[in-house]
């Protein structure tokens, strides 16, 4: 795989039709914890952001990305994804092809960025708490001289265990952190379309179903259906 | 739903609308991204304040635009925050040269939707001041931390007529930070309120129970119990309020006895005999107030109580004129 800027262009627009397809499992994730509205924000930005997805080079697609985030989604979710992308961009300016070590170095500017916005670290159920084992898991595989396609699986993989994780996690940050106790059992939002995201990046459609399972849900049963566009 | 509106997409463009057709002496208002100024912006060589945040609390922010109080407003869908481009336009268009003051309140989206907007408005000196007076949050490493509610308000008025008169960014920013310091809020509600977008009410309170503790986005609060009379309301909210700072016996207060939105006046006033008669049981003077729908939750019925220790100056700087669509006085 080269990651070129076309090819962070399907990323996006593979991660723009998930928001879409799994808005309704996000808002209701949203539901007990925070304002009912993760999925319909993330959704209406990555919408904003489709006409949006392009540039000579990866960073411009991604510096693209953000704003587009930044200008649409409002909320707390626009800002943390917006400055995601904005470091993720910073990171690897002027490069036309992302190797192992690229998308490494992306992704830990981008945690470093939601880490700062968000005043907060791993551990408080919020999106880091996917991001961070997305970002441990591609730091070790470029150490390992890892192909790109293997570094993105094993960080979506990584991804989807720190979603899961989140579930008996306390909140200590955003709206949820006011419910106290009542936050623990809940999978957090964020980290769901974080690694969401992730899984988006590995082109590998049972990897994205993985990551937009409830983990609290024991039965998982169906979402309910999507209602005809917004 | 049964609500006074068209599409609910378009509640808060429509109620621009209006405010600029009703204001346009005081106020101009900008379209995408969204924003109000007051109608001589920039003053040059005045600090200028900028405020913000989700819609369905009027008069507060957009109402508070003019001179004497603020100089620009950020208002974003309703109780969602306003966007970094909305806040960074708003920043630039009222910049006069002598700083940017940016009130906040604790909330984790719209602090780090005004972070940025301060960040993408490069040569600007903008500086942001956190109000955080909901002594119903419990403030910890372990939450998001109190709320920014009533002290709001107040801030705008004391630190525009600060601005007003001529002090510099430093001045008007250790003012905000000492009202803020000198100020506790807490309220609730009697109804929950419906987001015209969502379509239902936030949560559903039974006949004959009242939510204590709640914020200003038809959050659930610190507690539900019975609905009682007004006297012992008003000593769940008043009680942590004095207890918190504290306020002490001899100490010069403003009391703020904000409604929901859906309380009819006359409830205020019995809720402020209320409270003034509490404080006045132990030695606490009230030496200002302030009594009406100021900061609301769209048609939420429930009051909340604000509490400011007040020096000379701030009460100087209270009775400084403001004229602004919502608060006009002494001019």
């Amino acid at each position: 795989m080269s990651v070129d800027s076309p090819q962070v262009v399907v990323f996006l627009e593979r991660f723009a039709e998930a928001m879409s397809e799994h808005r309704r499992l996000l808002t209701r994730l949203d539901s007990p914890i925070g304002d009912a509205d993760h999925g319909e924000n993330m959704n209406r930005g990555m919408q904003a952001a489709l006409p949006k997805l392009q540039g000579d080079t990866p960073s411009d697609v991604l510096k693209a990305v953000a704003m587009a985030l930044v200008s649409k989604v409002g909320g707390a979710a626009g800002p943390l994804y917006g400055t995601g992308f904005l470091r993720a961009s910073k990171a690897v300016e002027g490069k036309a092809v992302l190797d192992a070590d690229d998308i490494a170095a992306a992704l830990d500017a981008a945690f470093a960025g939601v880490a700062q916005r968000g005043k907060s670290t791993r551990g408080q159920k919020t999106m880091l708490d996917a991001l961070g084992p997305a970002l441990d898991a591609a730091q070790q595989a470029a150490a390992d001289g890892s192909a790109v396609s293997d570094l993105l699986r094993r960080a979506a993989e990584a991804a989807d265990q720190g979603k899961r994780d989140t579930v008996p996690l306390l909140a200590q940050r955003g709206r949820a952190s006011y419910l106290g106790e009542r936050s623990i059992g809940h999978q957090d939002p964020g980290a769901t379309s974080t690694a969401i995201l992730i899984a988006c990046m590995t082109g590998d459609d049972a990897l994205v179903a993985t990551a937009a399972e409830d983990a609290a849900r024991e039965d998982h049963e169906e979402e309910p259906q999507v209602d005809e566009d917004v | 739903m049964k609500k006074l509106i068209n599409d609910p997409e378009n509640v808060v463009t429509e109620a621009l609308r209006g405010m600029e057709l009703a204001h346009g002496d005081l106020i101009r208002v900008h379209f995408d991204p969204d924003y109000i100024v007051r109608a001589d912006a920039p003053v040059q060589g005045k600090v200028a304040i900028v405020s913000g945040g989700g819609s369905g609390h009027e008069p507060m922010h957009g109402g508070f635009v003019g001179h004497g109080m603020l100089d620009a407003a950020c208002p974003g869908a309703v109780f969602t925050s306003p966007t970094p481009d909305q806040v960074q336009a708003a920043t630039e268009a009222v910049d006069g040269g002598a700083g940017i003051l940016h009130i906040v309140k604790n909330y984790t989206g719209d602090i780090a939707n005004f972070e940025m907007a301060a960040e993408l408005a490069g040569d600007a000196n903008v500086r942001a001041v956190v109000i955080n007076d909901d002594v119903a949050v419990e403030d910890s490493l372990y939450t998001a931390g109190r709320r920014g509610v009533g002290g709001t308000v107040l801030a705008e008025k004391i630190c525009g007529a600060a601005a007003e008169r001529g002090d510099d960014l430093d001045a008007v920013v250790a003012l905000c930070e000492r009202v803020n310091a000198n100020v506790r809020s807490m309220g609730m509600a009697l109804t929950s309120c419906t987001v015209p977008h969502a379509g239902e009410p936030t949560f559903e309170l039974g006949e004959d129970e009242m939510e204590i503790g709640i914020g200003i986005h038809g959050e659930p609060g610190r507690h539900r119990v019975q609905l009682e009379p007004a006297d012992q309301i008003v000593e769940r909210l008043l009680t942590p309020i004095v207890d918190d700072l504290p306020f002490s016996q001899g100490d010069r207060t403003l009391l703020f006895v904000n409604g929901m939105g859906g309380t009819p006046q006359i409830e205020l006033y019995i809720v402020y005999r209320a409270a003034a008669t509490m404080l006045a049981d132990r030695g606490i003077t009230v030496e200002r107030s302030l009594v009406g729908d100021w900061i609301t939750s769209l048609e939420m019925a429930g009051t909340s109580i604000t509490l400011l220790k007040l020096d000379d100056e701030m009460i100087d700087l209270w009775d400084a004129p403001a004229h602004t669509p919502a608060w006009r006085q002494g001019r």
